[in-house]
């Protein structure tokens, strides 16, 4: 859980709402909100970044730490599912240029002034992101070997 | 031939890319490195990865929640409970799920032995990185399996399995410690202990192996938190950041244990924290046989069908401290049985993320000095 305060900080100055582990903002206000923590609340440890997808956004999640008051707070952002575009975040915590590659590689979700925005998992000239929902579990593809064994494929 | 000097002739031969790996065996796995060099220094290092990756967070969107815990043992192929131990507390946080004392002292247990099982790998291969300066390397890579294979024996009679020993399940423990086995855990810890000094003496106790290691691929306090290294190459920089003592789980909260640091952020400083890691390791294996609390490992009901537990719509992030660093699961549920998304905040790949900040301006030979001492797991890193 986050330390209540960091986020009716973040409710004051930015439009933050609650969630489980942090605050969800808009998309434009991600930039000067991580600036925000890393600067002024001490958050200069980066943890981790992930991707979720929902039924009508890509869900960017920043989670970053503050090591003095051992604080982890959980920033999201949505963007829409026909361009997903978003911020790179990797000029404010350097350990985001490869969650956001992966994000990339794996959701298809493009990040602005990114440093080097490149496949990182997948191979340079695989077809699709594999993690969308829309993207099947026996997608075929090159060497693939194909077996009539795929126990729960069907699902 | 004649007496006169040699000349020694400089040509600049401009940029040569040269790839290491993914077929080298001091890049520890499937890395590949594209080294950019003038000469013999170091301009540019960019890393390959993904030649493991087997899609283990897709998979997860497929099965079902009990299923689950066998499948992340394979990430960290070097510590594979401390994969099922993040990921059962994820789910236990989640879906509120009772562990009884004793389990989470079982599973502390043996998330000690397999860090010292981990950190003998990671020194026995430092020294075949670090090959002629000591000895060939072979020598000290042979000692340290020699202490290791007795821990995988040890495991092997507790659990049945040498490695993968699918120890945790959610809501509680698979195997039990009896007491000639807690007796044989004693005598095996103070054995291992025995055998530091030796494996200090022929490592970090050698004036070649300082050379090749003080000073070279330093991290700074401020790109360590930047670029979120973690675990003891963070605690080389000089941050006192360990989730045994920051966010207790298991046991972890009553055991008493030191934190090691180092400040110098150099290769060296990264030996010696994992080092002095191995007597901790091995002082709380002691501590946890002593102190064992009585009861049952497992509370849950025994389950009709695994596929059918469901957890409830949420979110939630819970990690350990791996040999290698903070291993986290970020789960998010729709109620279903099944995940709906699921990131592992894998250590390895964010320490490896480190390699292009801290190569340039180094020389070749220092490359694999500085990769054996970040300790990546290419599993862990590609998932």
């Amino acid at each position: 859980m986050p330390a209540p305060e960091i986020v009716a900080a973040l409710q004051t100055r930015f439009s933050a709402t609650p969630t489980a582990l942090g605050v969800e903002l808009p998309s434009s206000e991600l930039l000067t909100a991580l600036r925000a923590l890393r600067d002024a609340h001490g958050y200069r440890y980066y943890v981790t970044g992930t991707g979720a997808e929902s039924a009508t956004s890509f869900e960017i999640v920043h989670a970053v730490r503050n090591l003095v008051s051992n604080d982890t707070i959980f920033v999201k952002v949505s963007v829409g599912k026909d361009a997903p575009e978003v911020d790179s975040a990797a000029f404010v915590y350097a350990g985001a240029e490869w969650q956001e590659r992966e994000i990339w590689d794996l959701f298809g979700v493009t990040f602005r002034a990114h440093p080097d925005l490149r496949r990182i998992l997948m191979p340079d000239d695989y077809p699709g992101h594999p993690l969308r929902k829309s993207f099947a579990m026996d997608t075929p593809w090159g060497y693939r070997p194909q077996t009539s064994e795929t126990p729960e494929a069907a699902s | 031939m004649s007496g006169g000097p040699i000349e020694i002739v400089e040509r600049d031969f401009g940029e040569l890319a040269l790839n290491m790996g993914p077929q080298h065996p001091s890049t520890h796995g499937v890395l590949r490195l594209v080294l950019h060099l003038s000469g013999e220094t170091v301009i540019k290092a960019i890393p390959v990865i993904g030649y493991l990756h087997r899609g283990v967070e897709k998979l997860s969107e497929h099965l079902a929640y009990d299923q689950l815990a066998p499948v992340y043992e394979r990430d960290d192929y070097l510590a594979p409970t401390a994969n099922s131990n993040a990921y059962v507390l994820a789910v236990e946080r989640l879906g509120a799920i009772e562990v009884p004392r004793r389990a989470k002292w079982l599973r502390a247990f043996v998330s000690e032995w397999q860090r010292v099982s981990s950190h003998l790998v990671w020194l026995g291969t430092l020294g075949l990185d670090l090959g002629g300066a000591l000895g060939g390397g072979t020598t000290l890579y042979m000692y340290c399996f020699r202490e290791r294979e007795k821990i995988l024996d040890f495991l092997e009679e507790l659990t049945g399995t040498r490695y993968h020993t699918n120890f945790n399940l959610v809501g509680g423990a698979r195997y039990d410690l009896d007491a000639s086995l807690a007796a044989k855990s004693d005598a095996l810890a103070a054995s291992v202990e025995a055998a530091l000094p030796e494996l200090w003496a022929m490592s970090g106790g050698n004036p070649i192996f300082e050379e090749r290691t003080r000073g070279v691929g330093v991290i700074s306090k401020d790109l360590a938190l930047g670029v979120g290294v973690t675990g003891p190459t963070l605690r080389a920089s000089g941050i006192a950041h360990d989730i045994r003592k920051d966010a207790p789980y298991d046991a972890y909260g009553e055991l008493s244990f030191d934190v090691v640091t180092r400040t110098a952020g150099d290769a060296e400083a990264r030996f010696q924290v994992r080092m002095d890691e191995l007597g901790v390791s091995l002082k709380l294996v002691k501590q946890i046989a002593a102190g064992l609390p009585k009861g049952p490992i497992f509370t849950r009901k025994p389950l009709k069908n695994p596929k059918a537990t469901k957890l409830p719509k949420g979110e939630v992030y819970a990690a350990v401290e791996s040999p290698r660093g903070e291993l986290g699961f970020h789960i998010v549920s729709d109620g279903t049985a099944k995940p709906y998304r699921l990131k592992i905040n894998a250590p390895s790949f964010k320490n490896l993320q480190i390699v292009p900040h801290i190569l340039p301006g180094g020389l070749v030979a220092d490359v694999v000095a500085i990769l054996g001492s970040l300790d990546p797991v290419l599993g862990d890193v590609d998932r």
